[in-house]
């Protein structure tokens, strides 16, 4: 059989599944399964990170539990997908971090923050931590702007690295029975389903939460965490072009694109979060990994750190509490890029990468 | 403590919560009895998968037009006859507007996604199958104000001068109370798990049947109506039976213990003989008769069995098939006599005629000189390891029932409409169906009554 008991477990699941397939319209989990008549690890791994965890397949089961076939998709894949970001982790040496995650990211970012706090305190006399400062070049009276660009560039391009690596043993494992590159069609399907999160959708009606109700509730709470996201990077991406480019140097006046976009997204970054976290926590147990309770709140945690230092540093920035928060929110997201690879933030890499992976498989299907 | 309702609905299938919601939707008042726990709420419903009704051109949920003539052929065919034909047209006229008034109430068909899902011309697919379909119209139901309670057994149904008066009902905590309402809809299903009540057909032989549903498909609510002077229909010997795995729970085994497997190989009985052609016609049209065929045979069980050159050919089984070198290791396995079985596969390999294969349709491999013959899709088996899946009789529903109106309104003993009992689903599929099967057709009777039944019970309710 396979390595753990849960992919036993999956394994189980998918040959009941195989021979029912009253699911194959729900979401691409079971087309792909459809597929295939024996299931490698790879292949297990590759439906468990297809799964968007919408629990319909649950609720619309006629041999969930308490029935003896005791047929449970969403909550076996997710401790498969969860155990499967521990496979793939680079180097294997760290992938101990996603057994107790919760508390790995809670020390990773106060040691981070701390960090921050101390070393603006010894760099700076206290004058300048506490002091107000205005106009182009306040922040960089802390901290000089090629040291944080150093420091973050590091730390953003090791999580790159470490990322690609991660990705490339998941890839190459679930790649092998039928094999071949990514395409740009492919690509593109994935980008697409994954932008509108179109298999968190229980099929249609909206996802499954705390009972048998469906709603849209977490697909648009993810959205608001992941657009929102997406925006805090835009505008990082835009000073840091402002910044060399046209050496205009932060902060920038509230209606500047940086501003805006980072305001948009701090709001996003937020919400998301804490309608995530609120879902979570009320969310039937029945369709949960609820070991990994760690692992889904340390990252919400860590998103919605980000999201709320960087809005009080925008309110504060001119009063004597923007050093200590400026301090703050580049803790936080710094401990939120070294901890990317080794939390919950893999999850939407490799999903996509499983997407990417599904579109192909489609697309050879079909011709 | 008793309470009063303007329509009372026993049961909780697909027939039971459309009239629930018709009723509801026509105004009245309504309770749903539903005898099962939550989760095996619904019956047989939670085991199908799709409904079969009439449509004049193709749609984005079915591939072609299924006329009402059409519709009507095949009725009259796999019934031989044996169908209430005003009823059975009326029921196939108004299956046109269940395609979308089920829509309307919450239920979702399947689309098509580029081709790989199952897509019918006669048949529309519910998304997520029956337990989704049945989800959804309790959400509505619920949604309208339909009041539903679980776990309520019914011991008794008061009835006099052919009029429903109350059900006297056994609450696990509550007790013992009486609820009355001004009409009735029995929605409460066969009695395919009631094993001692099959004994009375098929003798000792129903110990060894499983049941493809729940172990709450009693038929006790149809037992109650037709000693309390409701007229009977359909044949009460009469079930729909299918070979499924003889590894499967005795209940509700549901879909994924059925095999398709037949036709690639041979079917033995315990004496490892063969007894029926395995190739007689067209598989879907033949699923249905191998589980009466396996009924009547020694301890109510047979073989399939075929070799490895065939094991895709079919859909995954949840059960493996049981697997020997030789042929005689298999027939260990099986508990079988291994010259026996050695001997029935000589003559059968010695028999096939040379052939062009193609599952598709009627082909030309055939086997001469043996009894029975396999006339269609008959090829050696001769490549170990030899396979072989274990098959019992598993019943799906039965067919006696209550005889209705065109208003789903029971009739009596002496002829007469009851002037408030109306019945609904596989406890009336009976005056449709005779015999025989054709898939997706329960469902089109629950449906179609169902509204029915409700309609008019909540008219005769408010009236």
């Amino acid at each position: 059989m396979h390595g753990t008991r849960i992919l036993d477990e999956a394994d189980r699941l998918m040959t009941v599944c195989n021979s029912c397939r009253y699911c194959e319209g729900l979401c691409a989990v079971f087309p792909a399964m459809e597929m295939r008549r024996a299931f490698s690890d790879g292949d297990l791994n590759y439906l468990a990170n297809l799964c968007h965890a919408c629990g319909a397949c649950y609720v619309d089961c006629q041999f969930s539990p308490p029935h003896e076939f005791n047929v449970n998709v969403p909550k076996t894949l997710a401790i498969a997908r969860a155990e499967s970001y521990a496979v793939y982790a680079w180097p294997q040496a760290l992938s101990g971090a996603f057994a107790r995650n919760g508390l790995v990211i809670s020390i990773v970012a106060a040691l981070s923050m701390a960090a921050f706090i101390l070393g603006f305190a010894a760099v700076n006399d206290s004058g300048v931590l506490f002091g107000v400062h205005a106009g182009p070049g306040a922040f960089y009276r802390l901290m000089p702007h090629n040291a944080m660009a150093a420091l973050f560039s590091a730390a953003f391009l090791y999580a790159i690295f470490a990322l690609v690596m991660s990705v490339r043993a998941f890839w190459r494992d679930i790649g092998a029975p039928i094999g071949g590159r990514a395409e740009g069609g492919s690509i593109l399907q994935a980008i697409r389903d994954a932008g509108e999160l179109r298999y968190l959708d229980g099929g249609g009606v909206g996802c499954y939460n705390e009972d048998d109700k469906p709603t849209d509730r977490r697909k648009l709470y993810h959205h608001l965490t992941f657009y929102g996201f997406l925006l805090c990077f835009a505008a990082t991406s835009v000073a840091t072009l402002y910044h060399y480019v046209w050496g205009r140097e932060a902060p920038y006046p509230w209606w500047d694109l940086p501003v805006a976009l980072g305001t948009l997204g701090g709001i996003g970054l937020i919400v998301g979060p804490i309608g995530l976290f609120a879902a979570r926590m009320r969310r039937d147990p029945a369709l949960l990994d609820e070991q990994r309770y760690g692992m889904d709140v340390g990252f919400i945690a860590m998103l919605f750190l980000t999201g709320l230092t960087g809005m009080a540093l925008l309110a504060l920035r001119e009063t004597a509490a923007m050093g200590p928060l400026l301090a703050l929110h580049l803790g936080a997201v710094f401990a939120l890029f070294i901890t990317m690879p080794y939390g919950k933030f893999v999850h939407g890499i490799y999903r996509f990468a499983a997407l990417v992976r599904y579109a192909q498989e489609r697309k050879a299907e079909v011709s | 403590m008793s309470s009063k309702y303007d329509v009372l609905v026993i049961g909780g299938g697909n027939a039971a919560l459309c009239a629930a919601i018709s009723a509801r939707r026509g105004g009245a008042s309504v309770l749903v009895l539903e005898g099962a726990p939550k989760f095996y709420r619904g019956g047989n419903t939670r085991h199908t998968r799709n409904m079969r009704c009439a449509h004049d051109a193709a749609t984005e949920i079915l591939t072609g037009p299924y006329t009402e003539e059409e519709f009507w052929e095949d009725l009259l065919r796999v019934t031989g006859g044996q169908t209430d034909e005003v009823l059975a047209r009326h029921m196939i006229r108004e299956s046109k507007d269940i395609l979308n008034w089920i829509v309307e109430q919450g239920v979702r068909w399947q689309p098509s996604l580029g081709g790989t899902l199952s897509l019918g011309r006669t048949n529309s697919f519910f998304l997520g199958g029956g337990r989704a379909m049945l989800n959804a119209l309790y959400l509505t139901a619920e949604r309208l104000g339909v009041e539903v309670e679980y776990d309520a057994e019914v011991t008794d149904l008061v009835i006099a001068d052919d009029m429903f008066l109350a059900a006297r009902l056994k609450r696990p905590i509550k007790g013992e109370t009486e609820i009355h309402a001004t009409s009735l809809v029995a929605a409460a299903g066969g009695f395919e798990a009631n094993i001692e009540w099959l004994k009375q057909y098929w003798g000792e032989a129903a110990d060894n049947f499983l049941i493809r549903g729940t172990p709450y498909n009693r038929g006790s609510i149809l037992k109650m109506l037709l000693a309390k002077g409701v007229q009977e229909v359909g044949d009460p010997t009469q079930c729909h039976a299918v070979a499924i795995d003889a590894r499967a729970p005795k209940f509700d085994g549901g879909i994924i213990t059925r095999h398709d497997s037949v036709v690639f190989g041979i079917v033995v009985n315990k004496h490892a003989q063969r007894f029926y052609d395995e190739g007689e016609d067209i598989w879907p049209k033949r699923y249905a008769i191998w589980g009466r065929l396996v009924a009547a045979q020694p301890d109510q069980i047979a073989y399939i069995i075929f070799d490895s050159t065939v094991v895709t050919s079919f859909m995954p089984t949840l059960f493996p098939p049981i697997a020997g070198q030789t042929v005689a290791e298999l027939a260990g396995k099986l508990e079988l006599d291994p010259a026996a079985l050695e001997r029935t596969l000589a003559e059968f390999n010695a028999a096939v005629q040379p052939g062009t294969f193609d599952h598709t349709i009627l082909d030309d491999c055939r086997t001469e000189g043996i009894v029975p013959p396999k006339t269609h899709w008959a090829r050696r088996i001769a490549t170990p390891p030899y396979l072989a899946y274990p098959v019992r009789p598993g019943i799906t529903f039965t067919y006696l029932g209550t005889r209705v109106t065109k208003e789903a309104r029971m009739l009596m003993t002496d002829g007469k409409p009851s002037a408030n009992m109306f019945a609904a689903g596989e406890i009336m599929a009976g005056n449709v169906l005779g015999k025989g099967y054709a898939a997706g057709m329960g469902m089109t009777i629950g449906s179609v009554f169902g509204r029915i039944a409700g309609r008019e019970a909540a008219k005769h309710a408010r009236n």
